[in-house]
């Protein structure tokens, strides 16, 4: 709750030092927010508090996936404020939009009404609607705005739907409540109850960019702002998950056996359409949102096997997505402006002038494609681990194949920054911008070589 | 605490060359790789023959998942550290006569790093993650400073690499999870699990197709020709002197003892295989032009006839398997350090260019006939106990198996005596005229090589004597 008001002052307090002319006020606001609503959910750790009359709680998972979801926002705060501050009118506004969505992550990480759920994605959607279409007189970003508006609401009406289903059928919007529900009336469920699992699963399938749900993403990821599209695939993506996860656990895992074959198939499809249109893609962009697209697929390997391993593994899956995203993005990012494109070509060269700059992309590029000592393997490992123990042969098979796909097309920026020749000028980007990528490359590498810090926290 | 050592150490060396990485410690990287030897030499000495892991270093590492770092050397892994730690410094020097710099030396201690911890590992999770390890570093070396063709040649080859190994960690996970609770990784309790000949079956097959790629049997060799050509001469030695014998190591320490049935099963195919690669790489090689590829050819049907030797699953033919292991490391760094010194002096590796270097250079030509029998297996040098015991293990399971097997020491004198003809018999000519002796840094490499081989070729029990234990444990492990 307190994080909640928190992030509310801070996001509002950002809007009017935009509106007043106190630019410089909305970074050290934003971070002192932010930190401040890390520093409660520590404190709120172990603490099992409800909250809103129980339309929340903030329990360990809620915590662990709200911090991370934060500290991601937080970096990319920052790295937004290092490019735009002294030349973007609209900074502040953008600054607050990014802490608005923060607000609808931790309502999706912590709900446990079906409420506070479509709230959450109301929140967290509106705020990217906006978001992708900052760039007012960018064609790409207006499209990909409309895009994303047009098809995200068609996929709340779903939702909605959905949940007025499960509604009618269980006469309750608490997941626990419906979980008991389950439990209770497990052999005369009656059908509305079902469809209305359905219509959540497509709903929610589409929020993460699943197969057969996926074709929004590349264009809006290519259309976006690169630091707004870093922002939509990892805090978006991860809360999009949290809250999946959470629903299918505290209220569908009694009937698992009727919706795990959906997801399954859409995993095993997610995966191997993701990787497979990536090799495809000469744009750097492009191939990282459809790559985003297939780790979804992994992801989505974890909510199908429901057993007291899938949780962990999940929350570290998404810490070591988040961090490769995030640095690789950004790198895209800096190399765009400076280079003018983002198709690999550009790439060329640049490890002789910018190396720890390249190592940084390397390293993000590495763990995206689940190379030992970095954190995208343990998050592999985790997530296979889980689903082996539930006896998903072939979903890991499918998923191992896709795994090596995607080294092909991880390793061509890497190939070209080290091996092509190419222009042999220094790139422009500050050195606090370089600072903050060595930093996630540096965390990448800790978390694989010590993976305990995070897995065994929930 | 040496175990620890020998591998901390070159990763000490990565470091501090990544550091430095536009200078060119040459010099230090060889003293290096020199210490290591001695640590190896060391460790070596408090050695007691015996079948279980001594020089243990054992630390919980992810201790939520039961993952421990845990190394030892036994045997088995002792030859091969000893391999890996002696064959380095040779590697280091042919290098001298080329202009690295230390990016290129920190990477190659980094695959030391990965190939000792491969031998060391007594944890399946380990050994996962110092076989992926290995493959890092020889990627960037064989992309960054090979031929022509390296970028395509070399992604082909790792992502064949990748794509077999995590197969393989989709097995130790399913293995992983198989063990009593805590679940642990660690190789012994993997040994007595009891698992159904349906999943031995699938296991055998995850794993030997990761462990099939990586040294290459027929009919998944088709990454490797092109990556030993493509390569500079120094990740080729590496590839094919040591990186190799982690996928023979891989089946001997993990295949045979944990999957004994899926290897009983397959064991028929499994040898065919190996037979087909070494009768049909012999004959390519045969038709070569560039001596690279020749020895890389060659390569397949040596290795061929280690797996045969291997699935044989008698004492002779493992026994056989873990000294040819050292062998083949030896002759075939030689080889490409040869090579390597003939393409410096002329600029080509074409056969059908070179000729006359006997007249020449008497002394290289020596040294290229002694390692080359070597290579051949003539009696006295080291291929020949190695190849013998081999075939006699091949025997044990078939007499035709053996028969068509020992066509590798047929066809192998064939391509090798014929290539031996071209290139150092006959007039030189003006690519030939002026070819040099090597001077004393090469001449070094050349006369331990000569000398391990002859060694060896006389006293092979030094080698034996050390594996036999470990190898009858596995063996009665598989019998039991």
């Amino acid at each position: 709750m307190n994080v909640l008001i928190v992030l509310t002052l801070t996001g509002i307090v950002i809007l009017f030092s935009g509106i007043l002319n106190y630019r410089s006020l909305a970074l050290p606001v934003a971070v002192i927010g932010i930190l401040a609503s890390i520093l409660l959910n520590v404190m709120a750790w172990n603490s099992n508090q409800s909250v809103l009359n129980h339309m929340m709680v903030m329990d360990n998972y809620a915590l662990a996936f709200s911090s991370l979801t934060l500290a991601t926002g937080l970096v990319l705060i920052i790295l937004y404020s290092l490019v735009y501050s002294k030349t973007d009118v609209h900074y502040a506004d953008v600054l607050a939009l990014l802490i608005f969505a923060l607000i609808g992550v931790v309502v999706l990480t912590s709900f446990t009404h079906l409420v506070m759920l479509f709230l959450g994605i109301e929140i967290l959607s509106l705020s990217l609607y906006i978001l992708a279409g900052i760039n007012k007189k960018d064609l790409a970003s207006n499209e990909a705005a409309i895009k994303y508006f047009l098809m995200g609401s068609f996929s709340t009406g779903f939702l909605l739907f959905g949940i007025a289903l499960v509604y009618g059928a269980s006469a309750t919007f608490d997941l626990t409540q419906i979980g008991y529900y389950v439990n209770s009336n497990i052999n005369d469920l009656p059908g509305i109850f079902y469809v209305g699992i359905v219509l959540i699963l497509v709903s929610l399938l589409f929020k993460v960019a699943a197969v057969p749900f996926q074709f929004w993403t590349p264009d809006v990821y290519e259309g976006s702002p690169t630091l707004i599209t870093a922002f939509m695939a990892t805090v978006g993506k991860t809360a999009s998950f949290a809250a999946f996860y959470r629903l299918f656990i505290f209220s569908f895992s009694q009937v698992n056996h009727q919706w795990v074959i959906l997801i399954a198939v859409s995993s095993m499809a997610t995966i191997l359409i993701g990787n497979i249109a990536a090799i495809y893609q000469n744009g750097t962009k492009r191939m990282l949102a459809y790559s985003s697209v297939a780790h979804a697929g992994y992801m989505l390997l974890a909510i199908a096997a429901v057993n007291e391993l899938s949780q962990g593994s999940l929350l570290f899956y998404s810490t070591a997505y988040s961090l490769a995203s995030l640095c690789a993005f950004a790198g895209v990012f800096a190399i765009q402006e400076s280079t003018g494109s983002d198709n690999t070509e550009s790439f060329n060269g640049l490890a002789k002038h910018n190396p720890v700059f390249a190592l940084s992309i390397t390293i993000a590029l590495l763990s995206l494609a689940g190379i030992p000592f970095t954190a995208g393997f343990f998050g592999k490992f985790y997530i296979f681990s889980s689903a082996l123990t539930q006896g998903y042969l072939w979903m890991v098979i499918v998923a191992v194949i896709g795994s090596f796909i995607s080294i092909y097309y991880y390793f061509r920026p890497i190939i070209n920054m080290y091996i092509k020749p190419g222009s042999e000028k220094l790139l422009d980007i500050s050195g606090p911008y370089k600072t903050i990528l060595a930093l996630l490359a540096g965390l990448i590498i800790l978390l694989g070589v010590l993976p305990g810090l995070i897995a065994g926290l929930i | 605490m040496l175990a620890v050592l020998l591998i901390a150490f070159p990763l000490l060396m990565t470091l501090m060359l990544f550091i430095n990485k536009d200078g060119s410690s040459k010099r230090v990287v060889f003293v290096a790789t020199v210490v290591e030897v001695i640590i190896a030499a060391l460790a070596l000495y408090f050695f007691n023959t015996g079948n279980s892991a001594q020089i243990n270093f054992d630390v919980p590492w992810i201790p939520n998942l039961g993952i421990h770092f845990n190394i030892g050397i036994d045997g088995i892994s002792m030859i091969l550290v000893l391999l890996t730690t002696v064959t380095f410094p040779l590697i280091i020097l042919t290098t001298f006569k080329h202009t690295y710099k230390n990016s290129f030396y920190a990477l190659a201690m980094l695959m030391q790093t990965g190939l000792l911890g491969v031998f060391m590992a007594k944890d399946a999770f380990l050994f996962y993650v110092f076989y992926e390890l290995a493959l890092i570093p020889i990627y960037f070396i064989c992309a960054n400073w090979g031929g022509t063709h390296r970028i395509k040649v070399t992604l082909k080859f790792f992502i064949y690499t990748m794509a077999g190994s995590l197969f393989m960690l989709i097995a130790i996970i399913y293995l992983y999870l198989k063990t009593p609770l805590p679940h642990n990784f660690n190789i012994q309790n993997l040994y007595h699990l009891t698992l159904s000949a349906t999943e031995q079956s699938w296991l055998f097959w995850a794993f030997f197709v990761a462990f099939a790629i990586k040294m290459p049997i027929f009919p998944f060799h088709t990454w490797q020709p092109d990556t030993y050509t493509e390569s500079p001469a120094a990740g080729t030695m590496l590839l094919a002197g040591i990186m190799l014998k982690m996928g023979i190591y891989g089946l001997i320490r993990l295949v045979l003892p944990i999957v004994p049935l899926g290897v009983q099963q397959w064991q028929t195919l499994a040898i065919t295989l190996c037979i087909i690669g070494i009768v049909y790489a012999s004959i390519i090689a045969f038709k070569q032009n560039d001596l690279k590829t020749l020895i890389a050819y060659s390569s397949i049907a040596h290795v061929g006839l280690m797996g045969a030797g291997l699935f044989s699953l008698t004492l002779s033919g493992l026994q056989g398997t873990m000294i040819q292991m050292f062998n083949h490391g030896i002759n075939v760094v030689a080889l490409f350090a040869l090579i390597d010194y003939i393409e410096w002096q002329t600029k080509t590796r074409a056969i059908d260019q070179l000729g006359g270097i006997a007249n020449v250079a008497k002394r290289f030509s020596v040294f290229f006939m002694i390692v080359m029998l070597g290579s051949v297996g003539l009696p006295l040098t080291n291929g020949f106990v190695g190849e013998f015991m081999l075939l006699f293990g091949v025997y044990h399971y078939s007499a035709w198996a053996a028969a068509f097997a020992g066509l590798t020491i047929i066809l192998a004198s064939v391509y090798m005596l014929n290539l031996y003809r071209h290139v150092f018999l006959g007039e030189s000519n003006e690519l030939t005229a002026n070819f040099e002796e090597p001077n004393t840094q090469e001449s070094i490499v050349y006369y331990v090589s000569v000398v391990l081989i002859v060694v060896i070729g006389i006293m092979p029990g030094l080698l034996l004597n050390l594996s036999e234990p470990a190898v009858q444990s596995i063996l009665n492990i598989i019998n039991k």
